[in-house]
């Protein structure tokens, strides 16, 4: 029987601590131990999960069908049910939550991995761009991320002290709340990498895993005191020419939160996958997000990001605050390309508790 | 007191590189073509857009549109980024600033970079800029060298263009190459370290007891950390082969030779390796070899017969 939509919820997260570099560990030796933590958490064992999904990036590796080697951190063994993206994970929890709405499966396990340290990230990510007219001369995230925010200053919606501000309350949050944080605490906004971000506002480069446990209906109140119920989830993408698009909207982000039901209540808590301060600007507004929501108390992106894990650990984070009882209503959002080129955004709530 | 120094990280560059070939379609073909005869073309939508650069599909109404208008080598900055320190690949190896520049005639815009002699004080949104272009062109958007500060004003509407040139681009290939430093991790790099010693190393699962060699860190069955080391070998047995014909690109081995799959004693998995001392025809499934090890390779040249009798089928039927 297929479950109805909003009965899947999200039953466990873990998530490593996020280094500048692993040298000392593959992919699968870092990934491993995130595997077996959120599994302790639900008591389940690999053989039990009823479907695993993956996201990641063989650009970041290097390597052609670099997931297969850390599909042995799971026990892959026949007749396991699997399958990977090749993208951030939240992708991958998308394409599990649709198995689970199939019925064929009760629980699934999704996790995601990325070790920018072994190459270039900024060099790697320009071959995911349009390979005609963007990827032969070979523009950086973090330039392309500039000139977004340069549109939005242009356009007056934010300017140098305000996305300083995004970047200090960020890592000021991320050492208060979040120890596995890679850049966190109070610190200097730095020179301009690419005018007009300035160090302050970019993401640290580093390596990282996430994994979360998803169960439907009974399995989710079994494997968790307080689940963190999807009550809906979408993703949208924006045309691909950078040129096409207004960079200081987000219009996908707007329809899949609308999708999702973002707007029908308001939410207490935003995990935000902004990369970048200037990101934070468009995802407020396309969220509709005003003071009263805590947005990213994890230190988002811009204190950890593991790239193609960062997104899953949005999710995985919202999710988190409400097994804690910390929120009752969170929104989780993810993104992926060039910016904010692909959204993905989630509605997760908690039952309410007793007093 | 001092703590033993940790086992050095093993590390090795490691490059990756492909020339990317696609074919274009009639959009595509016509603007890149037009570059090379330094001709901008745009695609008009049904809604009466003017797509610069322009796509086959419409990005709205995803309607294929073939609507071909020339536009001109001048525009207008909608937004920009100053490159402090530019990086490989990119199209000027000096300070520059990345535009998205809206030409003359056109509804987008396209990202190129701007030469700006006066530096990120001379850039600004909504300045005027013409193309410079490349001085060899071949039909790709580097045929675009660069922008740069042009002081005329906007004149220009779009003109229709048939689309049509002689000997039309219908193709691009472009070089892509990236440098990562490879570092194999805990277990790969103790395998690594013991064959330098001439010495095979595997590790063994704690909860199915197999011995997987090369070990990779965890028990691919059991999802578990493989963690104790046990030395394998040096001798083992052909559990399947076979006979390669083609000469591959600089390697000096004659053909044909035979590639093995090799279960090394006291180890659960075969591991790969070619197979001398004995011609190609006489390899057979149960063969023993031990190890060759050669000049300064990390890994066995070959294998070659021991002399022992074969190995029973049933000693290795599970490792094929
Ligand atoms: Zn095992």
């Amino acid at each position: 029987m297929t479950p109805p939509a909003g009965d899947i919820a999200i039953v466990a997260f873990a998530q490593s601590d996020h280094r500048r570099r692993t040298d000392d560990v593959s992919e699968v030796e870092m990934l491993m131990p995130v595997l077996h933590e959120v599994l302790e958490r639900t008591g389940l064992k690999a053989g039990d999960v009823g479907f695993t999904c993956s996201g990641s990036s063989d650009y970041l590796a290097g390597r052609a069908f670099s997931f297969t080697m850390a599909l042995d951190g799971v026990g892959a063994w026949p007749p396991i049910s699997e399958s990977h993206v090749e993208m951030d994970g939240a992708w991958a929890l998308y394409e599990a939550w649709v198995k689970l709405l199939t019925g064929e499966a009760d629980t699934a396990l999704v996790y995601a991995y990325g070790k920018s340290s072994a190459g270039e990230v900024r060099d790697v990510l320009t071959r995911q761009l349009d390979p005609y007219y963007l990827a032969p001369l070979w523009p950086d995230s973090v330039s392309l991320a500039a000139l977004q925010a340069q549109a939005l200053i242009d356009a007056g919606e934010t300017d140098g002290p305000a996305l300083a501000a995004i970047a200090a309350r960020s890592r000021s949050s991320a050492a208060e709340n979040n120890p596995h944080a890679q850049l966190t605490g109070v610190r200097p906004h730095g020179d301009h990498l690419v005018h007009p971000l300035r160090t302050g506002d970019c993401p640290p480069v580093g390596d990282g895993a996430a994994a979360v446990v998803l169960a439907a209906g009974r399995r989710a109140r079994e494997l968790c005191d307080r689940p963190a119920w999807i009550r809906g989830i979408d993703h949208r993408i924006e045309a691909h020419g950078l040129g096409v698009r207004d960079l200081t909207d987000s219009p996908s982000t707007r329809l899949a939160a609308q999708r999702a039901g973002a707007f029908e209540r308001p939410a207490d808590t935003a995990e935000l996958h902004a990369p970048f301060t200037s990101q934070e600007v468009v995802l407020r507004k396309a969220l509709r997000l005003d003071d009263t929501v805590r947005v990213n108390p994890s230190g988002g992106a811009l204190a950890a990001n593991p790239v193609m894990a960062a997104g899953l650990i949005r999710l995985g984070e919202a999710a988190a605050a409400i097994h804690r009882g910390t929120s009752d209503r969170a929104l989780a959002h993810a993104t992926s390309g060039p910016c904010l080129q692909q959204n993905l955004v989630a509605v997760l709530e908690g039952e309410p508790r007793a007093a | 007191m001092t703590s033993p120094p940790a086992p050095q990280t093993l590390r090795a560059p490691l490059v990756v590189e492909f020339p990317f070939t696609r074919s274009l379609g009639p959009v595509q073909s016509a603007f890149l073509t037009g570059l090379r005869e330094r001709t901008v073309l745009g695609v008009r939508t049904t809604a009466g857009t003017v797509l610069v650069p322009p796509v086959e599909y419409d990005p709205v109404t995803a309607e294929g549109i073939r609507d071909l208008v020339e536009v001109a080598p001048t525009g207008t900055v909608t937004t920009w980024a100053w490159n402090p320190a530019p990086r490989r690949g990119q199209p000027l190896d000096r300070p520059f600033a990345w535009v998205l520049v809206r030409l003359d005639g056109a509804d987008t815009s396209l990202l190129h970079a701007l030469d700006a002699p006066g530096g990120p004080g001379a850039v600004r949104t909504g300045m005027r800029v013409r193309i410079r272009w490349a001085p060899d062109r071949a039909g790709a958007i580097t045929d675009i060298a660069c922008f740069e500060p042009y002081d005329g004003e906007e004149s220009r509407q779009p003109r229709p263009h048939t689309g049509r040139f002689t000997d039309p681009v219908t193709g691009i290939v472009a070089p892509a190459r990236l440098d990562y430093t490879y570092t194999p991790g805990r277990a790969q790099s103790a395998h690594l370290d013991a064959l330098a010693d001439r010495r095979i190393v595997g590790e063994r699962c704690p909860s199915c007891h197999k011995v997987y060699v090369p070990p990779r860190g965890a028990c691919p069955t059991c999802g578990v950390a493989t963690t104790e080391r046990v030395e394998v070998g040096p001798r083992g047995t052909v559990t399947t082969f076979c006979i390669v014909n083609i000469k591959a690109k600089n390697l000096d081995i004659e053909v044909p030779y035979v590639y093995a799959h090799i279960a090394l004693d006291g180890a659960d998995l075969a591991l790969h390796g070619r197979i001398g001392g004995i011609p190609y025809d006489q390899v057979r499934m149960g063969l023993r070899v031990e190890p060759v090890w050669t000049g300064e390779g990390r890994h066995p040249d070959h294998y070659r017969p021991t002399g022992e009798p074969d190995a029973d089928y049933d000693t290795y039927k599970e490792l094929l």
